[in-house]
């Protein structure tokens, strides 16, 4: 019968999970302004222009705002999530890759 | 995230389907499991209005639900909450300090289905073992090193303990044990998660290189030398333990992974052998002061042989040409290279060397700027007002720039003069940091 052996755990330690509250969602879409965020990675820009169409022909009540992140999508950007929040109603974030 | 939670957005995000996983993961392990997102077929770039347009109004590849439905939905429907969720996400994480005494073989077997090694066989980091490890540095085994983790993904913590596990692991002999730590301390990660499948670079300079036997001369970059290989590979198998684990689909999206993975480049610079100042004096030590030096983003290489005297310039000018300007230069010599850039061009201290690399390398700024991941990266950075980029974004297209900044080229001599080969490799420099300080 082999020996059985004691060994470490080699994964480092994981921060705690910290729940965050989720913003009420809008009632209706009817008059509101939505803002479409482009982080400008991998051709982001265009796929937020066909989503702007989208909305003009499906919903042309709903107004839309394309707006580009201040710098590189990985870093927080106050200057934006401030002009989102004064202006938005709700918003859209999206893709590149 | 933010939106949601400190701005009081309702927000939706869209991602491409082949991160799924990775969003479902963020999204938890950031404290938000009902975040709203939803899929469109990847790849988004390169296609036309057309496709794009075809995506909002079709499926969603993962939910199978139409896009545009889950737009509306995301932003109008709530949710209740989810306590099965939330209970599980509530559930302490922490890890234990020990796996369940098992024979060799289990223990072999559960490393391997755990993803906790590179896929090859490890040394099993028992209590004697790790114990001697420890033995080889002052300091204590639970002081808190850094942290790592991915790029979108959560930083974890790790102890002195923890890198001395995963240096047994790699083979890494105590001795060693400093070099690591110092290469742990600097947080940077040997796993990074980015779907460009870069990989790293590590490279000792000073005294320690000689107390290890590490190999600078023939076949300093290849499996010849059990320092070198060990050291390299304790560097990734912490990065991917100690931050949180590198698994693809969910904590790594290299698209076609990178083998340098299995030691990371690590080598010696060839001091001795070099005609110029070593890579850690050139960035403030002493000689006398034993370092490792840190590359990430390292996705290329280039190699020729010698400096032909008709034409080097072309074929050096050519090499920097071919390379993404995101990649920056870093010259690996052979020591008989080296001479060859005194004796044919001149260069007799790294610094002339670097400026003539500065000078050469340059390109329309049209081109400079059509370049993927320059548009990624470096164009935000641009608009938003920071040099160099802004300048060089502000000339005509056809005006030629500079692709490259002075600081970052680097020029590292290594090899054992079985013949003038030389790399340029493409890679970032990120620190040098003491070896001395983790004795």
């Amino acid at each position: 019968m082999p020996d059985r052996v004691s060994v470490y755990n080699p994964m480092g330690y994981p921060p705690k999970v910290t729940l965050k509250g989720m913003a009420p969602r809008l009632e209706g879409l009817d008059g509101k302004t939505i803002y479409i965020i482009d982080p400008r990675f991998d051709d982001s820009g265009l796929f937020m222009e066909q989503l702007q169409d989208v909305f003009a022909r499906r919903l042309p009540n709903v107004t839309t705002r394309i707006v580009q992140m201040s710098n590189v999508y990985h870093h927080d950007d106050p200057k934006t999530w401030e002009e989102v929040q004064a202006n938005a109603d709700a918003a859209i974030i999206g893709v590149g890759h | 995230m933010t939106l949601e939670s400190k701005y009081g957005v309702p927000t939706v995000a869209l991602h491409t389907e082949v991160f799924r996983t990775l969003v479902r993961s963020v999204t938890r392990l950031r404290g938000m499991p009902q975040a709203r997102y939803l899929f469109v077929p990847q790849p988004v770039m390169g296609k036309t209005a057309g496709e794009l347009t075809d995506y909002i109004e079709g499926t969603d590849p993962v939910s199978g639900r139409p896009v545009w439905q889950e737009i509306i939905e995301g932003l109008t429907l709530d949710l209740p909450p989810d306590e099965d969720e939330i209970a599980r996400l509530k559930f302490d994480r922490s890890t234990p300090r020990m796996v369940e005494p098992a024979t060799e073989d289990e223990l072999q077997q559960l490393f391997l289905d755990n993803d906790w090694t590179d896929k090859l066989p490890i040394v099993l980091p028992t209590e004697e073992r790790v114990a001697a490890m420890l033995a080889a540095t002052s300091h204590k085994s639970d002081e808190v090193l850094g942290h790592m983790g991915h790029q979108l993904h959560e930083l974890w913590e790790y102890t002195v303990e923890k890198v001395a596990v995963n240096a047994v692991m790699a083979g890494a002999r105590p001795e060693y044990f400093p070099v690591i730590l110092a290469m742990a301390a600097s947080e940077v990660s040997a796993r990074g998660t980015s779907s460009s499948s870069m990989a790293t670079m590590a490279l000792v300079n000073g005294p320690v290189r000689n107390e290890l036997n590490m190999n600078a001369g023939i076949g300093a970059m290849g499996p010849y030398n059990h320092a070198n290989a060990t050291i390299g590979r304790a560097w990734g198998l912490l990065s991917q333990n100690g931050g949180g684990g590198s698994k693809p689909g969910i904590t790594y999206m290299g698209s076609q992974g990178n083998n340098y993975g299995y030691n990371n480049l690590t080598f010696p610079e060839n001091e001795e052998r070099s005609p110029w100042e070593p890579f850690h004096v050139e960035h403030g030590f002493k000689p006398g002061d034993s370092t490792v030096s840190l590359f990430s983003n390292v996705w290329s290489t280039a190699f020729t042989f010698g400096l032909p005297e008709a034409h080097w310039r072309d074929h050096i000018y050519h090499m920097l040409r071919g390379m993404d300007p995101s990649c920056k230069p870093v010259f690996v010599l052979d020591p008989l290279t080296a001479r060859q850039f005194i004796d044919r061009a001149g260069f007799d201290t790294k610094a002339k060397l670097i400026q003539w690399v500065y000078d050469t390398a340059l390109m329309p700024a049209g081109e400079f700027w059509d370049y993927q991941i320059v548009k990624n990266y470096v164009y935000p950075r641009a608009t938003a007002g920071e040099e160099p980029f802004a300048s060089k974004l502000a000339v005509p297209p056809d005006e030629l720039i500079h692709m490259f900044e002075p600081s970052e080229i680097k020029v590292i001599v290594t090899g054992g003069e079985s013949n003038a080969y030389w790399r340029l490799m493409g890679a970032v420099y990120r620190k040098t940091v003491s070896v001395d300080a983790w004795r």
